[in-house]
């Protein structure tokens, strides 16, 4: 503001005008040009600077409704200063009161003589010249329309050109009415500044913004925010510049109707997050231009108090949920559980049932029906029992209880077990109860008793079968032992047998023969031929006991085998010589084949002839015309070699071809006789041949002949 | 050559049945041997150290001695050990056989035989008993 000075006040002497007439019609015209009552002060102390000497000036006004003088404009004086100054017309005796109304200019000159009492101007320190504006006749009348102080005009007389500028000024601001206007203005101003001081008062942030985004007027909480002076610090001009980039990008222009978001600034002197809830409302700034109005409301507090209640909720539905889990987890056990499960209150009452527990103590049907009557009779015993277990002391109860099948009606007897809940606090909660139907028990029970009969029945018959067996193996081991010796003694019985026939025939064959020879003298014809027929039927006799006891010697395991190797074309030629008187005794052609190589065998060469000699006596014996061919064969390199014997004889039918290997068979026992066979032949072969281990295959036909062959391993070693 | 001047050879037959004994000793005296019988292994063992016949046949089923004890003492004795003895024997069973020959028999001829056969046999046995007889032979 102005600062104190003393200073002198003179008369101030006239000069003579200087400036040229066309100088000051461009005065003229630009006041008559301008309708403002500022711009036309202005430009009249420019017209002085440019004109005059004059440094600094400053324009005075009268204010008749406040009835003061009034700073209106300046030059080289600040705005702020021109606005704040303010002289009371009432102090008559101030020196700018006095030259206001004198009609004179007036000097206030720094040297200190002549001063009544100190005042303040704008214009500071110097010494300036106070021009009364308007004419003199409007002095005459009242107070003039206000004062130019001016200085730098030196100690020269104020100039005409001065006085004629000043009362120029005065009639055109007269013309103007700047009285009134500045009234105006000066009420504008106050309820303008009210305004200001009612905005900056309200806490919450305020902003008036134009359709760019520029902040046209911020409160004091908005300039805080959004804000910063050079002299705050780096932290917080970033983080104004932070919040008015958030502001920004948040900005939008609203046509119509006040509109509501939330917006995250930072405060700047704590650096926390703030959370505003913006209330923007479109208003109308100029003719044809929009603003908004943006209040922010700091909901930070009421966010933070909206989540914990939100947590709160949350956690609290996280305990129900929990608490619903846990009771439907408890109810799967339950409901898994196949026996059924009761749980009573301390009073009694069946609070809780699994659906097995269900099926016994509810009815779904009808009332008074007969399965209400079961239910309830069930319903009796159970309590029954629980009464026991709050009688007593014990936490357990154990017993055995009979239901009813609500649905049959059939008994089913149950183990039931109770036990007491007590809570933490010792309190008595509920009994929980589990029934055990023993039914099945008691039928496995009855079960395993039948099964355990059975067994030991079973068991003893199984003895009693043993004991039988071992019977049985004893009898069989002595029946074993007695056939044993039965065949022993056959085996010896037979041989005695052979032993004392062959001795009478040993007479009966030696005087024979002794009667032939004529040792006891000539004999008639007629006699050595019944002679002849005693000894054929002794030889015949002689042949069948040696079969025999062949046969038995084989039966008892008692014929040796002697095994050599052998050549089988020089065992036929023995054979075929043995019986070579035979075949000179019949018409038949024998003939014989042998294959180019035949290996020579390991076997018993006795046996092996036997049986040759048998067949072929056979095959003479049974073949009343014909022929009668031998025939070896060798079948590859490790088979068999084979013997036939064939024949175009009488044949034998096939019902017999089976039992002619059995012992005393022949297929023509008559003819068989006659040609004076045992009938054991073929059965003493066919068991040699197995001795050797070999066999003997027979194929004939009725009427057309036989063909008998021994088979022989290649390489026979038998055991 | 005094083969002709030799007596011809002595053939002791040893058989308990009155037949066995008379059927082979009538045909062997036809045929031109000596004959001497026992009808036991007792006299047997008594005639062949008293007679030393060229043979014996010896029947093995006897009463008393049998024929194959009788032929294991007249083997075993150096007296009689060199005369040949034929088993003449109804058993035909070669076990009967074997413990025949394992006395000491020379050959075994099972009963019934033929006179001739025996004969044969005889011969043969006589025959093969010859070089060992050394001084006796003439």
């Amino acid at each position: 503001m102005g600062s104190v000075a003393h200073l002198d006040v003179l008369p101030v002497p006239r000069g003579g005008g200087s400036i040229g007439a066309k100088a000051k019609l461009s005065l003229v015209d630009a006041l008559l040009a301008e309708h403002e009552v500022r711009p036309c002060a202005l430009l009249a102390l420019r017209w002085l600077a440019r004109h005059t000497g004059i440094e600094r000036a400053l324009c005075l006004a009268v204010d008749p409704e406040s009835g003061r003088l009034a700073g209106l404009t300046g030059l080289g004086v600040p705005p702020a200063a021109v606005d704040a100054f303010s002289l009371d017309l009432a102090d008559r005796a101030h020196p700018l009161v006095v030259s206001l109304s004198g009609g004179e200019p007036v000097a206030f000159h720094d040297s200190g003589q002549t001063v009544p009492r100190p005042f303040e101007t704008p214009l500071g320190h110097s010494s300036f010249h106070a021009v009364p504006l308007g004419s003199s006749q409007h002095l005459q009348q009242e107070l003039g329309p206000g004062l130019l102080l001016l200085t730098g005009a030196g100690d020269g007389p104020v100039t005409e050109d001065v006085l004629w500028a000043a009362e120029l000024l005065g009639t055109r601001l007269a013309a103007l009415g700047y009285r009134r206007i500045q009234a105006d203005e000066r009420r504008h101003k106050r309820e303008r500044s009210l305004l200001l001081a009612v905005i900056h008062a309200v806490t919450d942030p305020i902003l008036l913004t134009d359709a760019d985004g520029r902040i046209l007027i911020a409160n004091a909480g908005a300039e805080t925010l959004l804000t910063a002076g050079e002299e705050k610090r780096e932290g917080w001009r970033r983080a104004v510049a932070l919040n008015n980039m958030l502001f920004s990008a948040s900005h939008f222009t609203a046509e119509s109707g006040p509109t509501r978001r939330e917006l995250l600034l930072v405060d700047p002197s704590e650096g926390k997050e703030l959370l505003f809830e913006v209330l923007s409302t479109p208003v109308a700034i100029r003719a044809g231009e929009n603003g908004i109005v943006s209040v922010l409301r700091n909901v930070t507090d009421l966010r933070r108090a909206t989540e914990e209640i939100e947590e709160n909720y949350r956690r609290l539905r996280l305990a129900e949920a929990a608490t619903r889990a846990e009771r439907d987890r408890l109810d799967l056990i339950l409901n898994s559980v196949l026996e059924p499960i009761l749980v009573t209150d301390p009073a009694g009452n069946i609070v809780r049932m699994n659906p097995p527990a269900e099926r016994m103590f509810t009815f779904p049907g009808r009332r008074n029906s007969e399965v209400e009557r079961r239910v309830q009779a069930n319903d009796a015993v159970f309590t029954s029992f629980v009464s026991n277990l709050y009688a007593g002391q014990s936490l357990r109860w154990r017993g055995e209880l009979n239901l009813l099948d609500p649905r049959t009606g059939a008994t089913i007897p149950v183990e039931a077990i109770s036990g007491r809940v007590v809570s933490k606090h010792g309190e008595e909660t509920a009994v929980v109860t589990i029934l055990h139907d023993l039914t099945e028990a008691m039928e496995k029970a009855l079960l395993y008793e039948q099964v355990k009969r059975h067994s030991e029945e079973l068991r003893e018959k199984v003895r009693e079968a043993t004991a039988e067996l071992a019977e049985q193996n004893e009898l069989l081991r002595r029946q074993a032992f007695q056939l044993e010796q039965a065949s022993a003694l056959k085996s010896q019985f037979l041989a005695n047998v052979s032993h004392e026939l062959r001795t009478p025939l040993n007479a009966i064959m030696g005087y024979t023969h002794l009667m032939l020879e004529g040792v006891s003298g000539a004999i008639s014809a007629a006699q050595q031929d019944k002679l002849a027929r005693v000894d054929a039927n002794a030889r015949h006799l002689l042949s069948v006991i040696n079969d025999l006891l062949d046969i038995t010697r084989i039966e008892s395991g008692k014929m040796p085998v002697q095994v050599e190797r052998i050549r089988l074309p020089e065992l036929i030629d023995e054979v075929m010589t043995e019986v070579e008187p035979v075949i000179a005794g019949t018409r038949l052609a024998v003939t014989r084949s042998l294959p180019e190589e035949l290996p020579d065998i390991e076997t018993d060469r006795q046996k092996v002839k036997q049986i040759v000699l048998n067949l072929l006596s056979n095959a003479l014996k049974f073949t009343p015309e014909g022929s009668v061919a031998i025939r070896l064969d060798h079948h590859g390199p490790a088979g068999e070699i084979s013997i036939a014997v064939s024949d175009t004889g009488i044949g034998i039918a096939e019902e017999n071809q089976k039992t002619i290997f059995e012992a005393f068979e022949q297929a023509d026992s008559s003819y068989a006789r006659r040609q004076g066979g045992t009938g054991l032949g073929l059965t003493i072969c066919r068991r040699l041949a197995s001795l050797l281990d070999g066999r003997i295959a027979l194929a004939s036909r009725l009427g057309e002949g036989s063909t008998f062959t021994l088979f022989l391993p290649a390489n026979s070693r038998p055991a | 050559m005094t083969s002709d001047k030799k007596p011809p050879p002595l053939v002791l037959v040893v058989d308990d049945v009155d037949h066995g004994r008379e059927i082979f000793a009538e045909y062997l005296e036809f045929r031109g041997f000596r004959v001497a019988t026992a009808a036991d292994g007792l006299e047997a063992i008594e005639k062949a150290h008293e007679l030393l016949p060229d043979i014996i046949l010896m029947d093995l089923s006897l009463p008393g001695i049998d024929g194959w004890e009788a032929t294991r003492r007249l083997k075993q004795d150096p007296s009689t050990s060199a005369i040949p003895i034929i088993a003449l024997t109804a058993h035909a069973l070669a076990s009967a056989h074997d413990r025949a020959r394992d006395v000491g028999c020379n050959a075994v001829v099972t009963k019934p035989c033929l006179p001739k056969d025996l004969e044969q046999e005889v011969r043969r046995q006589l025959a093969a008993a010859r070089p060992a007889e050394g001084p006796a032979q003439p």
